[in-house]
């Protein structure tokens, strides 16, 4: 850092007005070849998002073309039992889902790590239900869990009459239905990436403790997690995106039934802007979810890229 | 390279006569179901045979939620087809009063439309500011209660005349092991309180509460008595009795595993083309055998205006088929097929089945504004959403579900 710092301050002192043009001249063609990727996130991230934001307080219905309204379209959403429900869903299948979904990882990954036969086959088999999209996984999901068609109904049929699962059918436990189909399809993913950041682990930190006469669960716990941290935090960023965004696994297996006991805050936003016709409701049900990633995002930023000239 | 030029001379030349002979008109539907793609494709007929013109057929899946939103940006976003189909009601409202839509008033102007249209109120969703801007081609009605005759055999009663008798029936349908309401998961529900609405509540009711948007009326004793017929519906009605598409109801009522089922005509469809013979293997009672006015909308064709520079032989097919869409020959041969009641008063049904000549009655009474045809889709899905919680939830109460239809009618523009 100290080398290059150096003559650059010297070469400021000399020629100051020049520092602007450096700026922009520096590495050109770089600069140009980013261009597009600059505008595009200008125009379509930040400017549509701007665009949501500000329509959100419009009483747009079908055409973007509302007048301003302030906070009524957030009055009657937080008002409606059906976006309620939703958030409250959404809430309890992320929590339950980023926990499951790594420490299921995790273990699976700390397992094939084990130095086994026949590990590639292994990784391919967890890694498969990744490769289904979440229509395929709901859908194969709702008739394995259809109460009648489904393994209820083939338990039944070979002789175990009080065999029950009807988690499908069942309002209180319709969300749990959804965690096996999301877990099913997730944790493949996420056990690979956890297996990445074991095989990034130096085996002189394994030898180390060896001689240190440290249990393997505790090297594992104590230092082997810590130094995954880049891992880790790929992987909830992954898997978070994948919570707040969930829509098709739900259309698929249950379409928000039974009642609305499986609703989710996307399946909302696609109703109301689209079926609905109401542009206003939609965005400000859209913008909710833009907020609750941005408050989930800010302290993960801030650990991560703020403190100044600190490296992971 | 000469030899080229001119071929390639020759070829624009053909192009531009045939261009001129016939043109490619697009349309767009979400007629898909086997009955329904039978009945489109007697408007494409007429329409080929009559102009020499091309019917694109652009059928879209997925119907109100699925094909209507494709529809609606297609002609927001500046790439309108020829014509499209979309509900009667008011789901075009916005793109006609945003002036995307052809004013057909010229295009009928000497048919005099309103002398055969069953009733004046389907033409009103189209007119804005003096223009006609739609042409509704059938009447579709909810008002139906089916029944099935086999699981009436069952327990060895007479199929039900009316509600009342249909709901004193059905601890011996449970006792029997018969499902006595038969019901798809999702949107199915959204109709029911409707023709309860008409047919226990009655006509006033029904136009209270759709056009006049009263809701004082939802809260005084008519629409109680649709509340508490709601609710002991839910208590027959269980999650996982429940099929996933309304087209299985239609099977369970020919098989016998359920007894009744509140849908709309379309169902008939289903019933037919399984086999079902009415009089004989189903039991159809119009306004549940109560009410003596069905409540309609049904679908009606818009055609979007199309960019400058369009060429005057496609805007003179659009016109053409805005024609023959509501010419006796075409109405007669659509709506046999299709199964739904036709727009015009003056052609001869003799041909259609007992169900829909008990419609066709009913008819002459006047249609009633149901809740597709009068509240906007945005109401609607709120309605909808209410209904579905309410027959699942049963600690929601019957105050409750008329406190929350009461609010959402009140908003209701």
């Amino acid at each position: 850092m100290a080398d290059t710092a150096l003559p650059l301050e010297a070469g400021a002192k000399v020629n100051r007005p020049s520092l602007l043009k450096r700026i922009i001249l520096h590495n050109l063609p770089a600069k140009i070849a980013a261009l597009p990727m600059m505008v595009t996130v200008l125009v379509v991230f930040v400017g549509c998002t701007l665009w949501t934001i500000y329509y959100s307080f419009t009483n747009s219905k079908l055409l973007p073309t509302g007048k301003f309204v302030g906070i009524e379209q957030y009055e009657r959403l937080f008002a409606t039992s059906r976006w309620n429900v939703s958030v409250t869903n959404l809430i309890t299948y992320g929590v339950l889902s980023l926990i499951f979904t790594l420490v299921v990882g995790f273990i699976l990954a700390v397992l094939i790590d084990q130095k086994i036969r026949f590990e590639s086959a292994f990784r391919t088999i967890m890694l498969y239900p990744f490769a289904l999209s979440f229509i395929v996984t709901g859908l194969v999901w709702q008739w394995i869990m259809n109460p009648t068609l489904g393994l209820q109904g083939t338990m039944r049929n070979l002789g175990w009459e009080n065999f029950t699962f009807d988690w499908i059918a069942n309002p209180r436990m319709v969300l749990y239905a959804l965690l096996i189909a999301g877990l099913w399809q997730g944790t493949g993913f996420c056990m690979v990436l956890m297996l990445a950041g074991l095989r990034g682990v130096d085996e002189e930190i394994w030898k180390a403790a060896r001689i240190d006469g440290i249990p393997t669960w505790r090297t594992y716990v104590s230092i082997v997690v810590p130094m995954m941290r880049g891992v880790m935090v790929t992987a909830v960023v992954i898997i978070g995106s994948g919570i707040v965004r969930l829509y098709d696994l739900v259309v698929a297996l249950t379409n928000g039934g039974p009642g609305i006991s499986s609703e989710v805050p996307a399946k909302y936003v696609y109703n109301y802007m689209f079926s609905g016709g109401n542009i206003g409701q939609g965005l400000a049900a859209a913008t909710m979810m833009l907020l609750s990633v941005i408050i989930i995002l800010i302290p993960w930023a801030y650990l991560e890229f703020g403190g100044k000239g600190r490296r992971t | 390279m000469k030899k080229f030029a001119v071929v390639a001379a020759m070829a624009t030349a053909l192009m531009g006569t045939t261009a001129a002979m016939a043109v490619d008109l697009e349309v767009t539907h979400w007629w898909t179901s086997a009955g329904e793609a039978a009945a489109i494709a007697e408007f494409a007929k007429a329409f080929e045979a009559e102009t020499g013109n091309t019917w694109v057929d652009s059928a879209l899946a997925g119907s109100g939620t699925g094909a209507n939103p494709v529809i609606i940006s297609r002609i927001i976003g500046g790439d309108p087809m020829g014509a499209t189909q979309m509900n009667t009601g008011r789901d075009a409202e916005e793109l006609i009063q945003a002036g995307l839509m052809r004013d057909l008033t010229d295009v009928v102007a000497d048919m005099d439309i309103e002398s055969f249209y069953v009733d004046a109120s389907l033409l009103e969703p189209c007119r804005f500011e003096g223009g006609l801007y739609c042409l509704p081609i059938n009447i579709h009605s909810w008002d139906w209660l089916w029944l099935s005759t086999a699981a009436y055999e069952k327990i060895g009663q007479p199929v039900p005349k009316d509600w009342n008798e249909y709901v004193a029936s059905w601890p011996a349908l449970q006792d029997a092991g018969v499902l006595p309401f038969g019901l798809a998961t999702g949107w199915p529900i959204s109709g029911v309180p409707g023709v309860l609405m008409s047919g226990l509540g009655g006509s006033d009711l029904v136009l209270a509460i759709n056009r006049d948007k009263d809701a004082s009326a939802v809260r005084g004793p008519e629409f109680r008595k649709v509340a508490e017929a709601l609710d002991s519906l839910r208590q027959v009605i269980s999650p996982d009795m429940m099929v996933p598409s309304f087209g299985d109801v239609g099977t369970q009522l020919l098989e016998g595993t359920a007894a009744g089922n509140i849908h709309g005509d379309w169902l008939q469809g289903d019933l037919q083309v399984a086999g079902g013979v009415p009089g004989e293997n189903y039991e159809c009672l119009p306004a549940l055998g109560l009410g003596d006015q069905l409540t309609g909308g049904g679908d009606s064709f818009y055609f979007p205006k199309l960019p400058e520079g369009t060429d005057q032989a496609v805007l003179d097919a659009q016109a053409d088929l805005a024609r023959i869409l509501i010419s006796p020959e075409a109405q007669l041969n659509f709506n046999m097929v299709k199964g739904s009641m036709p727009i015009r008063t003056d052609i001869d049904l003799a041909a259609a089945n007992p169900c829909m000549q008990k419609a066709l009655g009913m008819l002459g009474n006047g249609l009633l504004p149901s809740g597709d045809f009068a509240l906007t889709s945005d109401t609607q899905q709120q309605l909808q959403d209410l209904s579905i919680e309410f027959i699942d939830d049963d600690s929601i109460t019957v105050d409750d579900y008329v406190e929350r239809y009461a609010s959402i009618i009140e908003s209701a523009e």
